[in-house]
């Protein structure tokens, strides 16, 4: 009980240190996956405006893709109920293939674009597909000056098999 | 998180007539006419139970509640005006519902806010007041199956029904068949007294074709329009609101329709039904009356699922005495519930509530399995008035006398009992004190 009461408090002070930024759903389009473009003013002095829409207009084209309707996922659809649902044993939908190609995509980002700049983007897929979360670590002036992706804070939950990390 | 009842309501009266076709019928219409009868009826037997069991068991596309940080979020985003305008905090009491429009394909659509799961549910999304969960593109809840009917579920379903409809067929057809072969043996009296099983098979069948077959009829309406029947029952997308008004989710003609709605993607499932339940983080300022009892973890998971075999007992008391018709409080279940959690725990069966009334018309069994869920269709808080009459412009005689109106005192009964412990009994209590 008191080791737990000790982790969830330095959970808390290293999620005060960080601010989460969460772009909601727009649902302008219909039931489709979409996430609103709109730039937050949060993450005005963190990142440019250009590259935050291209990365969620990137976003909003693998789930279309994965929600796509035409011949293929109708052939799949239609395998799947001839095998009786079978098939999806040995083999993975179009849609689980389109968030695997999606969390790869954003493993990258975060190395290369989001990590430098302090941020760190969560997969939707994580949080129920209802936001895209920014978490924006403060950064610390470090004389060791270790490299940037390092400084962003451990994860210090312990593991747990649920879907969602209070800690990110 | 929301409960997740596996149940074993089936459509019984054509499952058993199959069974009881299968000892009677088989072996004389197999000799006398084709031994493909039974084999035909077999495979249909089995699709239909297949189809029947991915029903039941499939996630039908429930959203996992907000996390406290998004939640926090909203509330800031939304309560702020609110804050402004009153000069106020509104920190303990609930506020008014939100809304969101959104303009859907020319269409303005409200978005309502859900308090269980603190979000703003994306369209054609509800609350099932029974699995209290948020499901995507939700249906109904069927209590028939045991589970809601959603995005991900709903070509099963409709599987499930289409294929009753034709095992009911073909067992009617053939009841006859064999009355009629062996009256022509023996008479017609003689036959009766031969196969006595026959005429009640031949009873229930007919009454089943007329139920079941409607109930495909309907949902293949339903799918070639893409409405749900959440939408339909509340004619949502009907002329009668307006020249204008039309249904923005459909594809327009009838051939996409159908085919995205049974050959479409289907999308993961975004909770984790095998994971354990973890408690969340206590609150900083949490009440001295047992609050802090949320620090232990695992042996509180344990007496969850004997609390929670403990009340499907009650269930099945409360089951014997009560109607079909069930009110949950959601209310209570804010109070109660350890909020944010996609983990669901081992799951308890327990029965449907109320026996199973084979019913005697289409429109009552659609009406039937959404009465269930008329309640989700309302903001919760305003739980103490069931129906309004824009709200169920067919409102079957079935609603005459139901219980609700209790959602008060059960509000009380919640705040009272703070002990996670006792939530699932204060839950079951409540559940008998409403009826």
């Amino acid at each position: 009980m008191a080791t737990e009461v000790h982790n969830l408090q330095e959970l808390r002070r290293s999620a005060s240190l960080a601010t989460k930024v969460f772009i909601q759903r727009d649902y302008s389009d219909g039931t489709i996956c979409q996430f609103q473009t709109k730039f937050p003013p949060e993450l005005d002095s963190r990142i440019e405006r250009q590259l935050f829409e291209e990365t969620v207009k990137t976003l909003n084209s693998f789930y279309a893709e994965a929600e796509k309707i035409g011949g293929s996922s109708y052939l799949e659809g239609c395998l799947a109920c001839a095998t009786a649902y079978f098939i999806f044993l040995c083999m993975e939908t179009h849609y689980e293939k389109v968030l695997k190609k999606i969390s790869r995509y954003i493993q990258e980002q975060n190395e290369k674009v989001f990590a430098p700049r302090g941020l760190l983007l969560t997969d939707p897929v994580e949080r129920g597909m209802r936001v895209v979360s920014f978490l924006a670590v403060p950064f610390e002036v470090d004389p060791d000056s270790e490299p940037p992706s390092q400084r962003l804070p451990e994860p210090r939950c312990e593991p747990r098999p649920t879907l969602h990390c209070p800690c990110i | 998180m929301g409960k997740l009842r596996i149940c074993d309501g089936t459509r019984w009266e054509g499952l058993v007539c199959d069974l009881i076709s299968k000892e009677i019928c088989c072996p004389y219409l197999a000799v006398k006419i084709t031994p493909a009868i039974p084999v035909v009826g077999g495979i249909l037997f089995f699709f239909v139970m297949g189809t029947l069991l991915r029903t039941s068991f499939s996630d039908p596309g429930v959203l996992p509640r907000a996390t406290p940080d998004e939640a926090a979020d909203l509330e800031r985003q939304i309560g702020n005006p609110e804050d402004i305008a009153n000069g106020t905090s509104s920190g303990g009491y609930r506020p008014p519902p939100r809304t969101k429009e959104v303009i859907i394909n020319g269409q303005t659509v409200k978005l309502k806010y859900c308090f269980t799961c603190k979000i703003f549910r994306p369209p054609r999304a509800s609350h099932c007041s029974l699995c209290d969960n948020c499901v995507e593109r939700f249906d109904h809840h069927c209590p028939w199956v045991g589970n809601c009917v959603g995005k991900r579920n709903y070509r099963f379903f409709y599987m499930f029904i289409l294929s009753l409809s034709f095992l009911t067929v073909f067992i009617f057809a053939f009841v006859i068949t064999h009355v009629i072969l062996r009256s022509q043996q023996a008479g017609f009296l003689n036959a009766l007294k031969d196969s006595p099983a026959s005429v009640l098979e031949a009873v229930v069948c007919f009454f089943s074709v007329w139920s079941i077959v409607g109930l495909s009829g309907f949902h293949t309406y339903l799918i070639s329009s893409n409405q749900t029947t959440n939408e339909d029952i509340k004619g949502s997308w009907s002329n009668k609101r307006g020249k204008e008004n039309y249904n923005p989710y459909s594809y327009g003609n009838i051939f996409t329709n159908c085919c995205v709605a049974l050959c479409g993607p289907i999308s993961p499932s975004l909770i984790d039904r095998r994971g354990y339940i973890q408690p969340d983080t206590p609150q900083p300022a949490a009440p001295s009356n047992g609050m802090a009892a949320y620090g232990a973890t695992q042996s509180q998971s344990d007496m969850c699922d004997q609390d929670q075999c403990i009340q499907s007992t009650k269930f099945v008391l409360q089951a014997a005495a009560t109607p079909l018709l069930q009110s949950e409080p959601s209310l209570t279940s804010d109070e109660l519930h350890l909020p944010g959690k996609p983990g669901l725990g081992t799951p308890c069966a327990s029965l449907t509530l109320g026996p199973p009334t084979p019913p005697s018309s289409m429109p009552n069994l659609a009406a039937e399995a959404a009465l269930t869920d008329i309640l989700p269709l309302k903001d919760e808080h305003v739980g103490h008035q069931f129906l309004t009459p824009d709200e169920a412009p067919s409102p079957p005689t079935m609603l005459a006398g139901s219980p609700l109106a209790h959602s008060r005192t059960m509000h009380v009964l919640g705040l009272a009992s703070q002990d996670s412990l006792h939530e699932d009994s204060v839950r079951g209590l409540v559940k008998l004190s409403s009826v």
